[in-house]
């Protein structure tokens, strides 16, 4: 198939590429820009595990064309430390266990990401309800759960610091 | 000693790799590439049982882009993970044994152009009959899935321990059931691959070195395998093992894939990485089979077990794998958890022309642990008795040797039962919940490590080796494999503490088979048990070579060095802390220090001021006189399991040994919907004696993990079968929970502190799987009285024991459903109806003449 050239911004860069029109989101990221922490899972969009933000809302990127996606914002997991060190939600997931084999992990802190910036302080019950997106096998959600509580109190302390 | 006596072993700490799996940063086989990198496919049967005729690959050598098309004849010696299993070819040879099973493997330029080609190639197949239920599959003289296995039986084993004749009749109350356990697989997040590379030989010019980077839990295992059937001497191939994304057994053995990208590697003269999608996954499987399970149990009026007696039978698939260990494991752990003082096992590991069945997380314990919990909860409600209490009355007095060989230090199930009880309110609520809400209880148990390797030799099962250089940097060479579970973590904090030092000096070196000793692999949950105490020799050897210089130095006997927080003191020192200008200055020698090699004349008088005797030293110059007296600094250690751990002298009596077991006690609370069967656990209360717990976040963390996965399995995970067609090869249909059905459980750590362990330390992975899925079924019979008998509880099972408590007419679910489908969709149970008819069938097919004589038509 004939190669197209299309411009993606992704974590804040613009990349061109040439690629197939029928080239996923996914394998665009994975193979063409070596951003490889997005993960291929299930092929079917059952599990999450290559959740992306597409201006800001989560995508699974693995059922999504690259050339849908220009002109629009693309955050992966690789975008996500800040800079150069973990971020609250990154730190938390590794003290609190929630990444066991760490397979599922870019995906649900994208989904985590994305229930935090509109809702600063969820219910258990909402965080539940904004995980089950996403699939893990090792973790039983629990300690995920123990992390994002931990994450905000971080955030909360981190902004009463610069207040 | 407690907690309070170590620094870095009982704290939680984040794992050593955390922030490369939070950060996208950490490789994953299938994160990797090479230039000149190919993508390999794989060209799978379509029929369950089949003989290939003939294999024509030109029209897709042809196409563009294509480097080499390989089938069978390219590497056609057999292997399998046990050395009695040696059945399985990468690519068949004569046959295909189940739908899924591989045959050829294009090798090309990009994934669009290989499966391009994998249309292009032509095989011809002569149709078999074929077997899916195991005890028909007994039942077979002709047609036989492996021509040397007759009645298509793997392996039967038929143990007596004490006299259970005599046992049933000394019982009051006995009970008698079948249970049936489904075919559930791990569905480990990352689907399996395999990158593999050939180096060219300076001295040959021609393809020399082989280099493998596998999703796998066992690369001292992958690395013989290739060897065997690639025929090339070990030393030439290297495994590495990248990150690891879940294995829970699936990769515990060596998968079809890793030897067919070998092959083709070898075959396109290029790298080669192959990776599966999640229908190849399933097709992969190596999970927990089907078993049937036909138990008796009898007891005395007080709930004293005498005799039991059980009969499985498990539905193993098409290959060997793990197979004979699995039923042996089945029977073995009917002992070590209970003291049971007669024992008969007959235990049947059946083929059948499905995906081979392997090893999964509680390996060959599971579905036989599921029966017994839940047959002793019956006869507990028989006897009138608290089924929490009935489990204290028959408790082992530890340490003991049980009746079936196996040798208890540590046992922690007292406690573990107590403390559930305790914190579930068991004694105030059970029984006491309003209607459709109940409480249950059950226990199981695990090994730490079998105590006899698969592959049988005198080598020790895990080597550690560590280097410290004069940066005072530690590292850990270990072929322990990190899968997620903490591997690599809690090698570091053995070392660690052992050495004094902080974590942050240890640096990993793990699985890679050309710079690290031989591990075994990550399975049967060995690693803490054994690669932990391999690294805690590895460091104590260390650690008295520093001590030995660090004493001359301080002017004192070894044993009085105290190694702690990256501080060698002197015991009688205060504290250990970093030695200050102060202490310096304060320690003027009094006696002239010892000098070794050659000093500068001018320097000679400074140097004795510094040497002087300290009190203390800092780890850096403890490291740095240690490799000016020794030379280098160097430590190795290696753990083989004692031989009184080795079990017993029956034919089998190799598995079920190991030199520790864990216990798990579980409290479920579950509530029915008696109008759907729809079953939801509100809370797992789950104690779990894992010895000392070295790194209590990731104990909990296993903990969780394992009652969850259980959960899977009594709810809704299964594998469903239509004439040897996987129904439901998808993360979606195979329904693993997701977080909105997933309950709080309460991890309750036991720590029974094993003399044997590293720190006291046991398994906590796999143990806790088991006692879930009883404890959810002995609460569905809490909240509405019904027992169930075969996993997992579906709403259409629930509702189906409910109606016929009530004496209702059965649900027929298939009424109204396409009259010309087969009447018997299913080759066993499950939670999906299909209408299908399936692939083509022989027409001996026993499957196909059921359905014929049933329907009358010609279908």
């Amino acid at each position: 198939m004939k190669k197209e050239l299309i411009e993606l911004r992704v974590n804040g860069r613009s990349h061109e590429l040439a690629i197939e029109p029928t080239k996923l989101l996914l394998d665009a990221l994975r193979q063409d820009l070596q951003l490889t922490g997005s993960k291929r899972a299930c092929d079917d969009s059952s599990c999450g595990a290559c959740t992306v933000l597409v201006d800001g809302i989560p995508m699974l990127s693995c059922t999504m064309l690259a050339a849908s996606c220009e002109g629009q914002e693309i955050t992966t997991i690789e975008g996500v430390s800040e800079h150069g060190s973990l971020a609250a939600i990154q730190k938390a997931y590794g003290d609190w266990g929630g990444a066991q084999c760490g397979f599922c992990t870019p995906g649900f802190i994208m989904t985590v990401k994305f229930l935090l910036s509109n809702n600063s302080d969820p219910t258990e019950a909402e965080v539940r309800s904004a995980l089950s997106s996403n699939l893990c096998r090792c973790t039983g959600y629990s300690q995920m759960y123990q992390a994002i509580k931990a994450a905000i109190e971080a955030e909360q302390k981190g902004m009463a610091v610069v207040k | 000693m407690t907690n309070d006596d170590f620094s870095i072993i009982g704290k939680p700490i984040a794992m050593v790799d955390a922030a490369g799996k939070t950060t996208g940063a950490g490789k994953y086989t299938d994160d990797l590439t090479m230039s000149g990198m190919l993508v390999g496919r794989i060209l799978h049967s379509p029929f369950p049982h089949a003989r290939i005729k003939h294999i024509d690959t030109r029209r897709a050598e042809k196409v563009e882009g294509v480097v080499a098309v390989i089938t069978g004849k390219d590497a056609p010696t057999p292997y399998g993970i046990l050395p009695v299993g040696h059945d399985e070819h990468a690519l068949a040879v004569d046959k295909v044994r189940y739908v899924g099973d591989n045959v050829a493997c294009v090798a090309a330029i990009d994934e669009a152009t290989a499966d391009q080609a994998l249309e292009l190639i032509d095989v011809e197949y002569e149709v078999l009959p074929a077997y899916f239920d195991p005890e028909e599959a007994m039942k077979a003289e002709t047609n036989l899935i492996h021509e040397n296995k007759l009645n298509n039986i793997e392996k039967d084993y038929h143990h007596v321990f004490g006299d259970p004749e005599k046992g049933f009749a000394e019982a009051d109350c006995v009970a008698e059931a079948r249970y049936i356990a489904n075919e559930v697989t791990h569905a480990a997040m990352e689907p399996h691959s395999t990158l593999a590379a050939f180096e060219i030989d300076s001295q040959t010019g021609k393809p020399g070195r082989l280099t493998v980077w596998s999703s796998t839990q066992v690369p001292y295992y992958l690395q013989h395998k290739l060897a065997l059937v690639l025929e090339m001497p070990m030393a030439q191939i290297r495994v590495i093992k990248p990150l690891v994304g879940g294995g829970f057994g699936g990769k515990s053995e060596v998968i079809p894939l890793e030897i067919i990208a070998a092959i083709a590697s070898r075959a396109a003269r290029a790298p080669v990485k192959i990776t599966y999608t999640r229908e190849e996954v399933f097709w992969a499987h190596r999970g927990r089979p089907r078993t049937i399970i036909d138990l008796k149990t009898g007891v005395t009026k007080d709930g004293r077990i005498t005799a039991v007696k059980a009969r499985v039978v498990q539905d193993g698939g098409a290959y060997c794998s793990y197979g004979v260990v699995t039923i042996l494991y089945s029977g073995a752990l009917l002992g070590a958890l209970y003291d049971i003082p007669h024992i008969q096992y007959d235990g049947y590991r059946v083929l059948t022309n499905k995906p081979a069945c392997g090893a999964m997380r509680g390996h060959g314990t599971v579905n036989v642990r599921f029966a017994f919990e839940t047959q002793m909860d019956e006869l507990a409600a028989k006897l009138n008795l608290d089924p929490a209490e009935i489990r204290q009355r028959n408790l082992l007095q530890a340490p003991c040797v049980t009746i079936n060989g196996l040798r208890v230090q540590s046992y922690g199930l007292p406690e573990c039962i107590e403390k559930t009880v305790e914190r579930s309110g068991w004694k105030q609520r059970k029984g006491k919940l309003p209607r459709g809400r109940g409480l249950g209880i059950a226990c199981s148990h695990y090994v730490s490590g079998a105590a006899n390797s698969i592959i049988r030799s005198d080598m020790p099962h895990s080597t550690v080796n560590i280097k410290i250089d004069r940066d005072g940097g530690v590292v850990v060479y270990t072929g322990a494999s990190e899968i997620g579970q903490g591997s690599d973590t809690m090698t570091a904090q053995v070392a660690a503490e052992t050495l004094g030092c902080s974590l942050g000096r240890i640096k990993i070196v793990a699985a890679d088979t050309d710079l690290t000793p031989i591990d075994i692999g990550s399975y049967s949950s060995r690693v803490t048990f054994m690669a932990g105490n391999a690294t805690l020799r590895a460091a104590e050897q260390i650690k008295k070579q520093i001590a030995v210089a660090a004493a001359r130095k301080m002017n004192c006997p070894v044993e009085e060095l105290i190694f702690r927080n990256d501080v060698v003191s002197r015991k009688d020192a205060s504290v250990a802390r970093a030695p200050s200008p102060a202490d310096l200055a304060e320690n003027q020698p009094t006696v002239s220090g010892h000098v070794d090699g050659q000093i500068l004349r001018g320097s000679l008088q400074q140097k004795r001021k510094d040497e002087g005797p300290k009190t203390s030293m800092s780890f850096e110059e403890a490291v740095v006189a240690a490799i000016d007296f020794h030379g280098a600094l160097t430590g190795t250690g290696s753990y083989a399991p004692p031989p009184a751990a080795r079990g017993g002298k029956h034919k089998g009596a190799g598995v079920g040994p190991s030199p520790a077991y864990s216990y798990s006690a579980q409290v479920a609370e579950v509530t029915v919907d008696e109008d759907t069967g729809e079953v939801t656990v509100h809370k797992v209360w789950a104690a779990h004696d894992c010895g000392r717990a070295l790194n209590p976040v990731s104990v909990e963390g296993q903990i969780i993990g394992s009652v969850w996965m259980g959960m899977g399995q009594a709810l809704t995970e299964e594998m469903v079968w239509k004439d040897g067609m996987l129904m439901n090869p998808g993360l979606l249909e195979y329904r693993s929970p997701s977080s909105v059905e997933s309950p709080e459980v309460e991890p309750i750590i036991v720590e029974s502190i094993d003399p044997e362990g590293p720190f006291g330390a046991k398994e906590c992975s796999e143990g806790s799987l088991a006692a879930t899925i009883p404890a959810i079924s002995n609460a569905i019979y809490d909240a509405v009285g019904i027992r169930l008998h075969e996993a997992p509880f579906t709403p259409e099972r629930v509702l189906s024991a409910l109606r016929a408590k009530t004496a209702h007419k059965k649900i027929d679910l298939t009424e109204g459903v396409d009259p010309t489908a087969p009447i018997h969709f299913r080759e066993h149970g499950g939670a999906l109806w299909f209408r299908g008819k399936g692939p083509e069938r022989h027409a001996l097919d026993p499957a196909r003449r059921e359905t014929r004589a049933e329907t009358g038509g010609d279908d």
